[in-house]
């Protein structure tokens, strides 16, 4: 997409608003959305990969050694991996601003 | 030109037009009185005379959402509907015009439950008016059967990409017996080019239809398509241009019986129309400078030659069949009236609503319509609006 979705005009616009981008909803920085992101303590995790699982927007990765990683771009701060981790690793903090 | 000219039942005649267009796929849910259409269209499919995948559905809803389906991968696609399936078929109407697939609906114009009708009037219409569809109003059966080939032509053309909707009264209409000129098939082929969606669902070339469009895009998809729906008219000329030229039948947005130097005009859409002009003739031999315009093409809305038709007319008289409830009277009047609000030398527009449930208005009732909507434009009423033909 030579312009962003900001800068598109009504006249831009391919007929129906059809995308011939494959995969275009990877821009969308559902991130955006976010009031609470999780902070994980990587003292307690036991890399069961639960919040991996449970993460509806597969925002939670999985680093070399094993561990979670927050995807801050996608994660919308459910807080579904805090109800879910069985170790009590991860909390919610609020975001600023 | 080598037309044969047939009796038969207007909706035998609309699926004779579907055959003529090659239609690939038929989509649609049977509902009195638009039933013989789609057992038209799948006789001639099981009998081998057309071409095309009929797909049985278990609801209107799901019958517009298989045509959405079957036109975005480039299949000409039709369907035909009336009343409450108009209605179950609402939320769907929205997005074949959002996504812009040009697939053609006739619609057998019927009233609305409660209590419940099988017979005509144009409540379902105008429920749908703000749909997106291009919407066309047929007087005859000829007119019908005409207007599905235009309709194929004018929606398909890539100037447009839209669906259309063609109306006919409900029984009035499908299911009258009238001769009907049907070309030969070699002069459809060449009026309507083969359909060609210039963005197909096609597994070869993935798109996606249908996103998500979120407060910073959604704007503007809608601004594209309302210009789009506008722009159309031209095409719509110029469809009806060629279909003159090569057929012998003109077709104009907006048309006139008697309109030269009528101080009076009566306005009405649909079969309704014939009658009018039965009352108009009886009232000119009576002296009176009365005339008939008949509103074809309802979306877009022909406001230039609209304004132009009623020029020099002091009394519009505009006889609704559907009812705004708790609003102005009906749907057509008001946007009449807008559309003359401010120009300078405009008419008198009165509002009549009529013909509800299939509840006829003769030639002799149009000529107390017209009458009393000249005593109203002179008199003035205490009502935003008459009403006509009902017990009181």
């Amino acid at each position: 997409m030579a312009k962003s979705a900001e800068e598109l005009t009504w006249k831009d616009l391919e007929i129906g608003a059809i995308m011939t981008e494959p995969g275009s909803a990877s821009q969308y920085q559902t991130g955006s959305w976010r009031t609470e992101r999780p902070i994980i303590d990587l003292d307690k995790c036991t890399k069961c990969g639960l919040c991996y699982v449970f993460c509806p927007d597969m925002a939670i990765k999985v680093d070399d050694e094993g561990y979670p990683e927050t995807d801050l771009f996608y994660c919308k701060g459910c807080g579904i991996c805090v109800v879910e981790c069985p170790k009590q690793a991860i909390t919610m903090l609020e975001e600023e601003g | 030109m080598k037309e044969k000219r047939i009796g038969m039942e207007v909706s035998q005649a609309i699926a004779i037009a579907t055959k003529l267009a090659d239609v690939d796929v038929i989509s649609a849910y049977p509902i009195t009185p638009q039933t013989h259409i789609v057992e038209g269209v799948a006789e001639l499919v099981a009998d081998g005379e057309l071409d095309a995948d009929c797909i049985p559905v278990e609801s209107e809803h799901s019958a517009m959402s298989a045509c959405l389906g079957s036109s975005a991968v480039g299949a000409r696609t039709f369907t035909a509907t009336a009343g409450q399936g108009l209605e179950l078929m609402h939320e769907v109407l929205y997005v074949a015009s959002s996504m812009r697939l040009p697939l053609v609906m006739a619609v057998a114009n019927r009233a609305l439950s409660a209590p419940i009708s099988i017979w005509g009037d144009h409540s379902d219409v105008m429920a749908v008016r703000d749909t997106g569809w291009i919407q066309i109003f047929a007087v005859n059966g000829q007119e019908t059967f005409d207007n599905v080939l235009c309709a194929f032509r004018i929606g398909e053309d890539h100037r447009v990409l839209l669906p259309v909707m063609v109306h006919l009264d409900g029984f009035h209409l499908t299911h009258m017996i009238e001769p009907i000129f049907i070309p030969e098939q070699s002069e459809v082929d060449r009026f309507l080019p083969p359909y060609q969606y210039p963005l197909p669902l096609d597994p070869d070339k993935p798109v996606s239809m249908g996103g998500m469009g979120a407060p910073n895009i959604y704007f503007e998809t809608k601004r594209a398509q309302a210009e789009v729906l506008t722009a159309a008219k031209e095409v719509i000329l110029e469809a009806w241009k060629e279909f003159g030229d090569i057929f012998g039948r003109h077709y104009s947005p907006v048309e006139g019986y008697h309109r030269e130097g009528a101080k009076v005009l009566l306005l009405t859409m649909g079969s309704f129309s014939e009658t009018a002009m039965t009352a108009i003739d009886a009232l000119r031999d009576e002296g009176k400078e009365v005339g008939l315009i008949m509103l074809r093409l309802w979306r877009p809305f022909p406001f230039k030659e609209f304004r132009q038709a009623v020029k020099g007319a002091d009394v519009l008289i505009v006889l609704d069949r559907a009812l705004s409830f708790g609003g102005p009277g009906g749907p057509v009047c008001s946007e009449v009236r807008s559309a003359l609000f401010n120009e300078d030398k405009k008419p008198k527009v009165i509002g009549f609503v009529g013909g509800l449930g299939g509840r006829a208005v003769s030639p002799d009732g149009f000529k107390e319509i017209i009458n009393r909507g000249i005593e109203v434009a002179h008199k003035g009423s205490e009502q935003e609006f008459e009403v006509f033909g009902v017990r009181e």
